[in-house]
């Protein structure tokens, strides 16, 4: 069951019908809390790998593949993806994200420099497999919350959730 | 189908749906996902725990012969339960202002980030009772506060608290450079025994032992210098004392007093 649905869900991610344009990306003026100033590089850093990051959780939910979230993710973010392709396995479906825009703002940078926090309003299209079958593609939108944290060579997704609005 | 606008996390809620016959229900997001198999024109109920992680999800309901799809979001839960408190330095100089930086992440029971505003007290507290307050209201889920290190030197608690939700992180404070260095000397054989007052910073805190401490005997055709590490709050030594030298004292970028030695 488990290998059939990787399987699945893998020849879907190859003949997926929706586009894997380039989402664009648009940075607003960092509006800072916080002592610390954000150095550009920094800054400029932690959003590209943080765009980045889509492209980690669009495969590893179209393949239903944990690892696939380890280069971009980790600890409550990673855990919580991790939980919800296990559960898409066992019901054996999948689904594919597609970001198309992204509308970007760094709100905060620890005082330590440990944490940084964005707000991205992004748009993005669902596309829902249920063995094998497409059942819906869908175009949502929605205001995320994302904390990075530093990790060896990059900035890694702590924290990743849609914030009601 | 009729979709909640929002549903807090952990809570029971109900899908409703018309027609007739069967269906499938799924409820997807990169949070979490749900399906169930339905019957049309019924009331889904889904108990509480059913989901919990927050974020917008997409309902999909798939009968015989049409789909029907909505959005909805799920809430954080209302009370915080988790403070992901990062506090910075462990260990620092007396007497810094700002020097003591703190900063808050807050959750629920289920690692939802709470993004409504949340007030947020810091304090720093030493061991003789002085206290340092501060509020901080969260803005999307984080807050920050700065403190001065105190006069005194000892291990103080760093706390932030929302209601009955405490987390505390330990900040030691230790004396700052020194101030006010002095030394005497005095004859012993043919050689010159120097020896510093108790090194204390401008505080008044003793200057931890081993912190170095140089005396220099400059002379006419040359220098000598000697480091030597606090041992009980002083730091003594014999050099030469040659006629006529200029002895000093230092630590670090600290000057203490000079002496000249005639025989």
């Amino acid at each position: 069951m488990l290998k059939t649905s990787l399987i699945l869900c893998a020849l879907f991610a190859l003949a997926s019908s929706i586009g894997s344009a380039q989402a664009t990306v648009r940075v607003e003026p960092a509006n800072l809390q916080g002592p610390r100033p954000l150095p550009d590089q920094t800054g400029e850093a932690a959003i590209r790998d943080y765009v980045q990051s889509w492209q980690s959780l669009s495969a590893a939910f179209a393949q239903n593949r944990t690892d696939l979230l380890d280069p971009a993710f980790v600890g409550t973010a990673k855990d919580k993806l991790a939980q919800t392709i296990q559960q898409q396995v066992t019901l054996g479906i999948c689904t594919r994200y597609q970001d198309r825009s992204h509308d970007l703002q760094i709100i905060f940078y620890s005082p330590d420099g440990l944490s940084l926090e964005l707000t991205d309003k992004v748009e993005y299209d669902v596309e829902l497999l249920d063995h094998s079958r497409v059942k819906t593609t869908q175009h949502l939108s929605s205001r995320y919350v994302i904390v990075l944290t530093p990790a060896e060579v990059q900035w890694r997704v702590r924290v990743f959730q849609s914030a009601f609005e | 189908m009729s979709l909640p606008k929002a549903v807090e996390a952990g809570n029971a809620f109900s899908i409703q749906s018309t027609g007739s016959g069967r269906a499938t229900l799924y409820i997807v997001g990169p949070e979490q996902v749900l399906k169930r198999d339905i019957r049309l024109g019924e009331t889904t109920f889904f108990p509480s725990g059913s989901l919990y992680n927050a974020g917008r999800y997409l309902a999909v309901l798939t009968g015989d012969s049409s789909t029907e799809s909505g959005s909805f979001d799920v809430i954080p839960a209302h009370k915080p339960v988790n403070l992901s408190f990062l506090a910075r330095p462990s260990r620092l100089p007396v007497g810094l202002h700002d020097g003591i930086t703190g900063a808050v992440y807050v959750f629920d029971a289920y690692h939802n980030l709470i993004t409504v505003p949340t007030q947020v007290s810091f304090e720093l507290s030493n061991p003789y009772g002085a206290v340092q307050k501060r509020v901080a209201l969260t803005q999307d889920g984080a807050a920050w506060t700065a403190m001065d290190s105190t006069a005194q030197q000892g291990v103080d608690k760093f706390a932030a608290r929302i209601g009955d939700v405490l987390s505390a992180r330990v900040v030691i404070q230790v004396a700052g450079d020194p101030c006010g260095l002095k030394m005497s000397a005095t004859k012993s054989g043919q050689a010159l025994q120097l020896v510093t007052d108790p090194v204390r910073d401008c505080n008044g805190n003793a200057v931890p032992d081993g912190t170095i401490v140089t005396f220099t005997e400059a002379y006419s055709g040359g220098q000598s210098t000697v480091d030597v590490p606090l041992k009980r709050g002083i730091a003594e030594v014999q050099m030469a004392g040659h006629n006529g030298a200029t002895i000093s004292v230092a630590s670090g970028v600290v000057l203490g007093n000079q002496i000249r030695w005639e025989k």
